[in-house]
């Protein structure tokens, strides 16, 4: 019903159409990675060249969920479709599967190993150039590899307008007031869409995000996953080797704030 | 085939974070026999940034880099890579910087490697370590390609002196216009920034209420020191989200950081783990952190931090 009204509106008055032909109902794509769990263990393979996943639980990356509700969010306050992308091999799918049971519509599977942050922005922007999304939110960073490239490299790549570390996000017609954190305070911005942000906590609070509950994980099943294969870009990085951190010396308790004052004057010299 | 070094200025002064960056350059730019060029928004006059390490200095002088944008910055730091023929761009780890490197990344067909914490480990490839999984390991990783964008971690390097004047060239940039628009920035102006701070004092669930944070404010004062929090309550609404550090807040890169109050949970450890000395002041013995702490005073909050105050102020009367 949704559509008819939005053709025949379209037709009545043709500058509700844009220049790109966009339809009237915004089209969202939310770009999930799927990491090693907050409180995981890290460690690695004998030869220190691989991660060692053993008994290691995978999740959603944090930074994307804040993203992936304010998607549900816009979808029911304003009317969009919200996708999922997330590139990797089969053993994401069932964090995909999380995000379709949280609400998105589609999810979809770039087959590539997600290797270096240039190489997944590269995987990425065929979807979103051939799924002509209004709005791409990416978490700002991964917990994993800490790279904080990809949102800004997908937006370069499919030349749209790009804001970083987001934590207010607005979509008004053709263009968006995004807020974003700088260091010491916060900036307003007004960007044109299509967009891409960099989000994090702020978009929605930590007791907004959305779980999935019983009637959304049976509707995951049935949701379409579409698995597409990778661009073939090969990664401009390499991880050579990994070393966990020295073991750490034992603290050194003081009694009181004199000896305390002490030793960080004359010991550690930081006051 | 310089390295060129995107050195950042707030109203004219080139702070730690640009002087360090420059002087990591400079380290790097001794093991590959190459020199250093500085590229800047804002007049260098004042600076001689020659004094941390630069050769040169490139005055990208335009009225649209004023204002920061991040496209804008990026296409100018694109330009005088190309115009220099720099092999390697470095940035910093501010919020503007992390901001426009993957757009550079792009623009120049360039891999992009953030947090690295120290010189390259190798040349052929160019191999540098780099924080990852948050601060809980090091990943040593080569590039590939002929120009490289690096992001050095705060205070990672520190800032290095050398007895150089560096020459000052102003470069002709053609920017197009930006559809990217600021309509308002709000900063905390008599505060100390966590992105800045070399002393962090930090607040967790310890301390019972929102009330009870006048005594962790006035620490900080009292130390020049940027006040933080953990997770659970920043989650409470005791104390905003930009106090929030962790593995899902704010990294913090601090010299000293002091924990009142807080257990010290992984994902706290790994966001502030990059920090120098770490204190710990909690009334149990058994929290956590006192392990992942380089000192530690088994009390109550509400005792030590009035005391520690009083004591510091004390010392600063008698250095007056």
């Amino acid at each position: 019903m949704h559509s008819k009204i939005s053709r025949i509106v379209v037709s009545l008055f043709p500058q509700f159409n844009d220049t790109k032909n966009r339809p009237l109902t915004m089209k969202i794509l939310v770009c999930i990675s799927h990491v090693p769990d907050t409180t995981s263990k890290i460690n690695f393979n004998a030869d220190n060249t691989q991660f060692d996943t053993n008994g290691v639980q995978f999740v959603i990356n944090p930074n994307d969920e804040f993203g992936l509700t304010r998607a549900l969010w816009l979808k029911e306050k304003q009317g969009a479709a919200v996708h999922v992308v997330s590139v990797g091999g089969p053993e994401t799918e069932p964090t995909l599967r999380k995000a379709l049971a949280i609400g998105a519509d589609e999810a979809i599977r770039v087959d590539q190993p997600a290797t270096d942050g240039y190489s997944v922005a590269q995987a990425l922007a065929p979807v979103v150039n051939e799924g002509q999304y209004d709005l791409v939110i990416a978490g700002r960073e991964s917990i994993d590899y800490n790279g904080g490239m990809v949102p800004g490299m997908l937006a370069k790549l499919c030349g749209y307008a790009f804001v970083n570390t987001c934590i207010g996000l607005e979509i008004e017609g053709q263009s968006a007031t995004a807020v974003r954190e700088i260091d010491g305070g916060k900036q307003t911005l007004k960007m044109p869409l299509p967009l891409v942000i960099g989000g994090q906590k702020g978009l929605v609070e930590e007791s907004d995000l959305r779980i999935p509950n019983m009637r959304g994980i049976m509707q995951a099943r049935t949701k379409p996953l579409h698995v597409k294969s990778g661009a073939g870009a090969s990664p401009k990085s390499e991880v050579q080797s990994f070393q966990k951190p020295a073991p750490k010396e034992a603290v050194t308790l003081v009694e009181n704030a004199e000896q305390l004052i002490s030793l960080l004057h004359n010991e550690a010299k930081v006051i | 085939m310089p390295i060129l070094v995107y050195a950042e200025s707030d109203q004219g002064a080139f702070k730690k974070g640009a002087q360090e960056l420059i002087s990591f350059a400079r380290g790097i730019a001794e093991k590959m026999n190459t020199e250093v060029i500085a590229a800047v928004t804002e007049d260098p006059a004042q600076a001689n940034l020659g004094q941390y390490g630069a050769h040169r200095v490139l005055y990208c002088n335009h009225p649209a880099l004023k204002e920061f944008n991040a496209e804008l910055t990026a296409n100018a730091l694109a330009q005088a890579a190309r115009e220099t023929g720099a092999t390697l761009v470095l940035v910093s780890s501010s919020a503007d910087s992390r901001y426009l490197a993957p757009l550079l990344a792009i623009e120049l067909d360039a891999p992009y490697l953030p947090n690295i914490t120290g010189l390259p480990t190798s040349i052929e490839p160019l191999t540098f370590p780099h924080n990852v999984f948050t601060n809980k390991a090091t990943a040593f990783t080569a590039l590939q390609g002929s120009i490289g964008v690096l992001g050095l971690s705060k205070n990672a390097f520190g800032v290095q002196q050398h007895p150089d004047d560096a020459s000052v060239s102003n470069t002709d940039l053609d920017l197009p216009g930006s559809s990217w628009e600021i309509k308002s920035t709000e900063k905390a102006n008599n505060k100390v920034m966590i992105a800045d701070a070399e002393v962090v004092v930090s607040a967790g669930r310890g301390l019972k209420g929102p009330e009870n944070w006048g005594m962790i404010e006035e620490l900080a004062e009292v130390m020049g020191a940027a006040t933080a929090c953990s997770k659970p309550v920043s989650d409470l609404g005791w104390r905003p989200h930009s106090e929030h550090v962790g593995q899902t807040g704010k990294p913090v890169a601090a010299a000293l950081y002091i924990a009142v109050g807080i257990s010290g949970a992984i994902q706290h450890l790994a966001g502030i783990n990059s920090s120098k000395v770490k204190v710990v002041i909690n009334t149990d013995p058994e929290a956590p952190f006192f392990k992942a702490a380089d000192y530690g005073i088994v009390g109550d909050a509400f005792e030590v931090v009035p005391d520690l105050i009083q004591k510091l102020k004390d010392l600063k009367a008698q250095n007056a």
